[in-house]
């Protein structure tokens, strides 16, 4: 176990690495001069030139790349072309607002997707199954932020329950949460039903049937248990994609998120900003991603060998 | 003696997208107390689907037992509720299956899935159930039985996972014993072992049991008796000796004639059986094995051959049967 | 031929080919092609076919929006701004007079035309990479695959963004960056296949007898890739067009006069309150389109694979 923890961590390393060269790669080709950017059209040639000197622009690239990495690894991000406020803080500034709704939307998805899922499976082919399946693909089809703009429509401007933009607590959680967590409950609900309807077909549950196990054993230990293996990953992955994916909702419902401020940066070009919003969500990810590996060497013991 | 199960006019149907499938048509057999019973037969002659419908367990949206009886120590189990038929499974009667490796439950361990019928039907505490599976492995031959209860079925070879299956099936001394083609997924000489196993455990158990197979080998080491299924039919029924010295069904014949022989001097091409098996969706009006049969007249095709006795406990379905006696005798 | 292995005096002899399974449980075929029997089967699903003439008819409207628009899509009209439907403009104007309804029919030869274009890039990338670094093996191989493990350690919105941010936001910068996205999935896919086949008796023969690369490549790998990819691709399809209305949605892809649907929702935010016509029918629009083709998507999916869900 100890090993193949280590063999993952080391793996984490090189995607990281390889994350960004690629970030540092993007800002190199992205046209447009920082400098420029930086200091506005008065700047004097002096000007300009000092600042190169201390970013650093004119040495070589493979020295650029090392400080920037020396950079990361101490927390430094970089600063933004406006304003000169250092990325990382304002990253973390927006990263409660974020963890909010994802956690939100998250909780939302497990709630309605897993039940709807089950519900279908135990009425395979049966009438309910259709219509929860039929349910879970329009909500698949529909465009979250369409989706959201029609909620805001009808109870925000027609019927005046919900507020429209920003706002804080609880309640203006609701509609966001649903409008984002609609589509991974239906992708939930449609993977609980194959998953379950899989595991119904093995032979492992027809020799529990043979063993005259009561149908509570057979459900709980050898059907639920083997058919959740699935399901358990895909959740890890989407809190992880919750988090830093919920671009469209956060710029509907005007909430300050990772999502909004990526898109305010890419529109105003501040690379240094987009940098390090690429390189903190990859991050992110590529964490979530082992936490969901090791989970699964967990409670899949086919797995833990390897 | 008594016979310990007796089923009677058994039939079975499958409702597919491409229509229906006749899988067992009436069949009877039974078995007494102690009797090693051989079903052979190839794959879709319903020998499987007739022994999992003895314990109810065919998935019944798509299959339907249409009639039939089936009466274990004189209760019809098609009759008996589900709690009930529950409680003969696995305590009074067991059944093994093909391929150990998803026979298993992958994610739980070997000691567990033992334990479960043990404390299911026995009512042991853990510390009871926990010996016995020591024993119960011990039993089958799986060495440093106590070191392995934790052990997950991947961590096992294919002949040591069947071994844990019949473990399993043994451990609350059942009755009747269903083994349904249990050494086909193994190697040939994992395969002896298990039959051998199986063969000492029952007889010194004095357990019933019926084998399924489609290898005459098999059969000639283990069986009794044998019954052969086509299409859904028993075609011939005889004392295993009887059955290799004499066989009367031409299919029974041409299984046989498909054998090679270790003591054949010159190089005999191997024969097999021409033609296509049945289609299960239309079973002819007469003979099922009629297109495929070198004695075939045309009462063959026309009238359905129903079991008969040649002698006490000889029995065949052909209509030809008086041709064919002795053929196998004279070709050898 | 039933499964031999040993004859009556006990003896082993090896064991010959054995017996007749999956034909046996149901019977011949009757000699019908792979192909024949999967739209069979997709005709019996009524979902499916449902997706299909959905799609049909979408394409259709859109294919002839020069006929069926009413109006000129980019014409102006201060006279009658923010009216909602009626028997002129039976979707509504938006807040400079434009017909939403034309806007409609033209935009979406923008959504669908990026979404099939995004797709047929990933797919020929995909595979055009996948088959060649399986086939090269070694070296070449192991970087390639690295490489195209690190893209999915990536959040895609965060890869597409990335891209959308050097290139600059237009509707062909949304449209490079879908393609290139979808190709690491693809690669693996084609990959797999070319992997597996090369381990194939029938491969490793050909090769023995003289049979060009190239042409084992097209008979044995590409008929068995063909059904995967097919079903993701049109699962791709949908996709695509809902990520491009959702980057110009964003301000990040067709920009501003342009019909296409997710320039319209977003400036039909501005006007939520006062016109919310203007976000209704272009979503509706997204929305139909992709029901439809995930339809077909699962229609295929379930075609091909008979376990009959």
């Amino acid at each position: 176990m100890f090993q193949f923890l280590l063999r993952r961590l080391f793996g984490l390393v090189l995607v990281l690495l390889g994350i960004s060269f690629l970030v540092f790669a993007i800002s190199k080709v992205t046209p447009g001069d920082p400098v420029k950017m930086m200091l506005g059209n008065r700047a004097t040639p002096n000007d300009i030139a000092r600042l190169r000197l201390q970013l650093h622009l004119d040495d070589p690239l493979l020295v650029q790349y090392t400080k920037y990495m020396w950079g990361v690894l101490h927390g430094d991000l970089g600063r933004s072309y406006r304003g000169q406020t250092p990325v990382l803080q304002e990253i973390l500034l927006r990263v409660p607002a974020s963890i909010e709704l994802g956690t939100a939307a998250f909780l939302f998805a497990l709630l309605v997707g897993l039940p709807a899922g089950l519900i279908a499976a135990r009425n395979h082919n049966g009438l309910l199954d259709g219509l929860v399946m039929l349910f879970a693909q329009v909500a698949i089809s529909v465009p979250e932020f369409w989706l959201a703009i029609v909620i805001v429509i009808v109870f925000g401007v027609q019927l005046g329950w919900i507020p429209i933009t920003g706002g804080v607590g609880l309640k203006s959680l609701i509609a966001p949460a649903f409008c984002l967590g609609i589509g991974p409950a239906a992708v939930l609900a449609r993977l609980t039903r194959s998953s379950v309807l899989e595991v119904l077909q093995e032979d492992y549950v027809r020799t529990a049937r043979a063993k005259g196990l009561r149908n509570v054993l057979i459900n709980y230990r050898h059907i639920m248990r083997n058919a959740l293996i699935p399901v358990v990953t895909f959740l890890g992955l989407l809190f992880a994609g919750l988090i830093g994916g919920a671009v469209f909702i956060e710029a509907v419902f005007a909430r300050p998120g990772l999502g909004r401020f990526a898109i305010l940066a890419i529109n105003a070009r501040d690379m240094p900003q987009v940098q390090g919003i690429v390189m903190f969500g990859a991050a992110l990810y590529v964490l979530m991603n082992l936490l969901v590996d090791i989970l699964y060497s967990v409670i899949d013991p086919r797995i833990r060998i390897t | 003696m008594d016979n310990l199960l007796e089923v009677r006019d058994l039939t079975v149907q499958f409702h597919t997208t491409e229509g229906i499938v006749h899988a067992v048509n009436h069949i009877s057999l039974s078995i007494e107390k102690g009797e090693k019973l051989g079903i052979v037969g190839e794959s879709g002659s319903g020998k499987t689907v007739s022994m999992l419908s003895i314990l109810r367990l065919l998935p019944l949206p798509p299959g339907e037992i249409i009639s039939g009886e089936v009466l274990f120590s004189g209760n019809d189990l098609l009759k008996l509720s589900e709690e009930e038929i529950r409680k003969v499974r696995g305590a009074r009667v067991a059944m093994i299956f093909q391929d150990p490796m998803t026979s298993l439950n992958p994610v739980l361990p070997v000691g567990l899935q033992i334990k479960e019928a043990l404390k299911t039907h026995l009512n042991f505490d853990e510390k009871q159930a926990r010996t016995r599976v020591v024993e119960l492995l011990n039993l089958v031959g799986i060495p440093s039985s106590s070191d392995r209860l934790n052990d997950y079925p991947h961590q096992f070879s294919g002949g040591m996972r069947q071994r844990v299956m019949i473990a399993m099936a043994l451990s609350c001394s059942p009755e009747l014993l269903i083994a349904d083609e249990p050494t086909t997924a193994l190697d040939v000489t994992i395969q002896a072992q298990i039959i051998d196993l199986v063969k000492r455990l029952t007889e010194k158990l004095g357990m019933t049991v019926i084998w399924i197979t489609h290898d005459l080998g098999v059969v000639a080491r283990l069986a009794q008796r044998v019954l052969v299924m086509y299409a859904g039919k028993i075609v011939e029924q005889a004392r295993v000796i009887e059955l290799f010295h004499n066989p009367h069904h031409p299919y029974t014949i041409a299984l046989l004639g498909s054998l090679p022989r270790l003591d054949e001097t010159t190089a005999v091409k191997l024969v097999s059986i021409p033609g296509q098996p049945p289609d299960m969706l239309s079973l002819p009006q007469g003979c099922a094995f009629a297109s495929r049969c070198t004695f075939v007249t045309q009462r063959c095709n026309k009238e359905f051959p129903e079991l008969h006795g040649i002698s006490p406990e000889h029995f065949v379905a052909c209509w030809e049967q008086e041709r064919t006696a002795g053929v196998w005798q004279r070709g050898r | 031929m039933p499964n031999i292995t040993s004859n009556g005096s006990g003896q082993k002899t090896p064991s010959v080919i054995s017996d007749l399974s999956g034909v046996a449980e149901t019977g011949a075929y009757k000699g019908r092609s792979q192909w024949r029997l999967a739209w069979d089967r997709y005709r019996r699903n009524r979902l499916a076919i449902v997706g299909l003439l959905l799609l049909a008819a979408i394409i259709g409207l859109v294919a002839c929006a020069p006929l069926l628009a009413t109006y000129d899509p980019n014409a102006i009209d201060y006279n009658y701004v923010r009216k909602p439907p009626n028997s002129q403009h039976i979707f509504g104007t938006d807040n400079i007079g434009r017909d939403i309804y034309s806007r409609v029919l033209w935009g979406g030869r923008d959504s669908l035309r990026v979404g099939m274009l995004a797709v047929v890039i990933s797919i020929i990338g995909g595979v055009a990479l996948g088959l060649f670094s399986g086939y090269v093996g070694g070296f070449v191989d192991a970087v390639i695959q690295r490489f195209v493990d690190l893209t999915f350690a990536f959040p895609n919105i965060l890869l597409l963004l990335s891209i959308v941010a050097i290139l600059g936001p237009n509707l062909t910068t949304v449209l490079i960056a879908i393609g290139i996205s979808g190709i690491p999935g693809y690669s693996r896919l084609m990959r797999g296949s070319v992997l597996q086949a090369l381990n194939t008796e029938y491969v490793l023969s050909a090769r023995l007898v003289g049979a060009k690369d190239v042409r084992i490549m097209f008979r044995h790998i590409l008929p068995n890739v063909l059904t995967p990819i097919i079903i993701y691709g049109t699962l791709g399809l949908g996709g695509g067009i809902m990520i491009t209305a959702g980057l110009s949605y964003l301000g990040l892809g067709a920009q501003p006069p342009a019909p296409e649907w997710g320039a319209m929702l977003n400036l039909g935010r501005t006007y939520m309150r006062s016109a919310p016509w203007m976000s209704i029918y272009p979503g509706l629009a997204v929305s139909l389109a992709v029901l439809a083709i995930n339809l077909i998507g699962d229609g295929l999916r379930d075609a091909f694979d008979p376990k009959n869900r």
